[in-house]
Parts: structure tokens; sequence; C-alpha cells
């Protein structure tokens, strides 16, 4: 069990500046994020794309951004725990025991939630008759290749992903390609690696065309596709892979009992508390009158939740207010030389 | 000013005026019209504002922006007749607008 004084669900700009200020003001903090790496939407989403309205700075990328943030927190060497999902809370006396999907257990009087929309997971087929076969023969992403050897493989998507798997299983599996529309948006040369492929009978490509139905009794024998005229066309398979991006789900913070209003989490704005003690919100997921889904936002939120943090962690101290420029004990904890 | 229904996948209408230069996502959300997320804002980093467009008035909106495409591929059935709300900005031009709400954004 890993005891600290606080945990942040989620590894987005704003949790990475609440972890910041709770080290600030002395206190420990671990951040859980489902993704694979810090950052976030801004990583995630559009670690591209420039940025135009973080105070002082003019212009920056999320990359840029991240990468900026995880430099400011460096000296409090916080740990991440990626690739895993808070999955269910309990209260003991005067802490929160919080266990992840992964089994990783924390016991800690504060939670901050910096979820953003919430949690990312991969996007499934429409089709319900799918849904028999997750996790077994269709499948989202994937973790061992070898069992695709050999076997005839449905590749839907047009992105990176849906193109570099039909190029890398097409050397030792009968692969299919389907996209809905003619254009692909993964990078150029994959799209020529998939084309030439074509070309040898390497792999088959049907284009403008999206699932119907996956049949099959028990084991998955077919997927049926459609065209935008309803015409359709059957193929055999072994394996249904998508690969249709990420979206954004809530996930098991619906089920721990806090105020929701439409996928936003109610809080008080003097510490950003939600209606359950020592459970916080910031970021794009708390809402509140005059709420602004900005990352400077999200910064004052987090501010302010690592101070509403302190009275449980430090029941019998009480908190001094300090500036970065001028406090000893900060800049100590900023790991600063002092004369 | 353009009057826009919004249709339900379940078939209930909304008539709404809608203000120039506010996004059709912005129409819907504005006037709590359920079934569409806009999870990011309308940065065109989502495709929860996902809606259909009447068939007869795809072809009269402006063209899709670069990179909507790529956003409607990660976007639950997404069809020929596919937009993002976020990327149509309302006008005169679009009074009279019909769209449908696929039955759900994630």
């Amino acid at each position: 069990m890993i005891k600290t004084d606080a945990l942040i669900i989620g590894a987005g700009p704003t949790g990475l500046f609440c972890a910041h200020q709770l080290g600030i003001i002395g206190l420990k903090c671990e951040i859980v994020d489902n993704l694979d790496k810090i950052g976030g939407q801004c990583i995630e989403l559009y670690p591209d794309k420039p940025i135009y309205d973080i105070p002082a700075i003019p212009e920056c990328t999320g990359e840029e951004l991240t990468n900026n943030l995880i430099e400011q927190i460096k000296p409090f060497n916080i740990n991440f725990h990626l690739s895993d999902r808070v999955q269910e809370i309990k209260k003991e006396k005067e802490n929160w025991i919080v266990k992840t999907l992964n089994g990783k257990e924390f016991l800690t009087p504060n939670i901050v939630i910096a979820g953003g929309v919430g949690s990312f997971e991969p996007r499934k087929f429409p089709t319900k008759s799918a849904d028999k076969f997750d996790g077994k023969t269709v499948l989202y992403s994937i973790k061992d290749k070898t069992i695709f050897k050999d076997k005839s493989v449905v590749i839907f998507g047009g992105g990176d992903s849906a193109l570099d798997w039909a190029i890398e299983l097409s050397k030792s599996s009968k692969v299919t390609l389907i996209h809905r529309r003619d254009e692909f948006r993964g990078a150029q040369s994959s799209v020529d690696k998939v084309k030439e492929l074509q070309k040898n009978n390497k792999l088959e490509i049907f284009t403008k065309y999206s699932i119907k139905d996956v049949k099959g009794n028990g084991k998955l024998e077919s997927v049926e596709i459609k065209d935008d005229d309803e015409n359709s066309k059957l193929i055999s398979a072994d394996y249904v892979l998508g690969f249709f991006g990420l979206i954004m789900q809530l996930g098991p913070i619906l089920d721990w009992g806090l105020n929701i209003d439409k996928k936003t989490i109610p809080v008080n704005t003097e510490t950003f508390e939600t209606n359950k003690q020592g459970i916080f919100a910031i970021g794009d997921i708390c809402t509140y009158p005059g709420k602004l889904k900005l990352i400077l936002s999200g910064f004052h939120e987090g501010a302010l939740a690592a101070r509403g943090c302190f009275k449980y962690a430090r029941p019998d101290e009480k908190l001094r207010f300090e500036f970065t420029t001028t406090s000893k004990a900060v800049q100590n904890r900023l790991g600063l030389k002092n004369d | 000013m353009a009057k826009i229904t919004y249709i339900e996948h379940d078939g209930q209408k909304h008539e709404i005026e809608v203000a120039n230069g506010l996004t059709v996502m912005e129409g819907a959300v504005q006037n709590d019209i359920p079934g569409i997320d806009a999870d990011c804002g309308g940065s065109m980093a989502c495709a929860t504002c996902h809606v259909y467009v009447k068939e007869d008035w795809f072809p009269k909106l402006p063209n899709k922006e670069t990179g909507e495409d790529d956003m409607l591929d990660q976007a639950y059935e997404p069809k020929a007749n596919s937009r993002l709300s976020c990327q149509i900005i309302v006008s005169d031009e679009l009074n009279g607008l019909v769209i449908h709400l696929p039955e759900k954004q994630v």
C-alpha cells in the first residue's frame, strides 16, 4: 500500500500543476493516468496544435506545455502510475483507500480528480453483434501479434494504427483493410506501402465500406460490410480489429457517490472540494458558476485544491502563505541552494 | 439568424433560432438539446459533436475543414452526410437547416 498526502487522477496540465502546488506547500502526491504517457488531452489530442492563451506564453504546442510542466515539477520527484486507472475508492477513518485496475493500492486523505472529460478508451464497433467476441476475436488493441499467424484478419480504420498493423500482419496473415472513405489519414509513407502491398496481392483493401454485422456461432466466422448505398459484402475472418481512435469516458468515477452534472462534478470554489470530504475536482471535469474550460482555469483550481488538501494531510498544522521569490522553505522544496 | 431543426435519434424535434456566428454545435449545447457532447469544446479534437446533415442540405454547406474527415473517421457510425457540428458556422444562408443526431456520440 502506497501512503501519500494526495492522489491525483489525471496527468494533464491541471493535474501536473496541482502536483507542483502540493509540492510547494510541502505535500507529497502520486499521479495515476490511464494513458501510457504524461500530458492528457494536450498530448493525446493536440500535441502539435499551438495554444495561444497560456498566461505569459504567447504560443506553445500541447507537447511543449506538457514538457515544461514536467520540468517544473521535477524537484518534487513525483511518482507516475501510467497505463492504469483508478477503479474503486473506499473511506477508512480519515483516509481513502484507492485501488487501481492493475492492482495498486493507495492510502491517502486526499483524492484530486483532474480527469478532464474522462479516461481515454478505444472506440468500439457500433454493431452489437461484435460485443460477444470483444476481447477474444474482436480486438481494439494488440498485445500479442503471434495469435494472427496464418489467420484471416479484417482491419477497420484509416489512421496510423490501422495502416501499421495492416502492413505488419500482412507478412504472415491474410489481411483485409476496410475504411469508410478513399483517403487515409495515416502517414503518407504507410499509405504508399499499403497500396503497394495491395498491388502485389499481399493484402486487400475495401474503401467506402463500414461494418454492418459480425457473424459466427460461438466462433467468429465472417464480417459483413456495407457501402453508403447499403450494398453489402461478406468477408471471412478469424479476427476483426477496429482502430477508430480514442473516446473519453468518465468510467468508475460515476460510481463514487459524487454529484454529477452533465459529465462534470460540481465543486465549491474555495477549495474545489466535491460533495465528498477529501475528494477534489479540478480542470475540465469540475463545474461551478462561471466555469471556463481553459487550461489557465485548471491551474488556478489546482492551486486552491492543493491548499484544500493541506488541512486533511496536516490536520495539526497551520498553512502559512509563502511566495516562491522569498520563502527559504519553499526554495528548499524546489531544491534551490540558499546562501 | 437561422432557424435550425435538430432531430434526435428517437425522432424528437427541436426548432431553434441560432444567432449568426455561433456554430451548429453551440446552438444545440446552449439550448440543452441532448445528443451532442462536444467533449473538446469545439477545437475539432474529438468527434463527439457528430451530426448527420439532411441530404438536400449537405451540398449547400461550406466545405469540410481540413482534418474534419480525419476526426469523423473516429465518430460513432459516420456516414456520407456526416459533419462535425462545431465546424458549421451559422449564417442567414443556413435558415431552415435540418440536422439529424446520431444514436450516440461515444
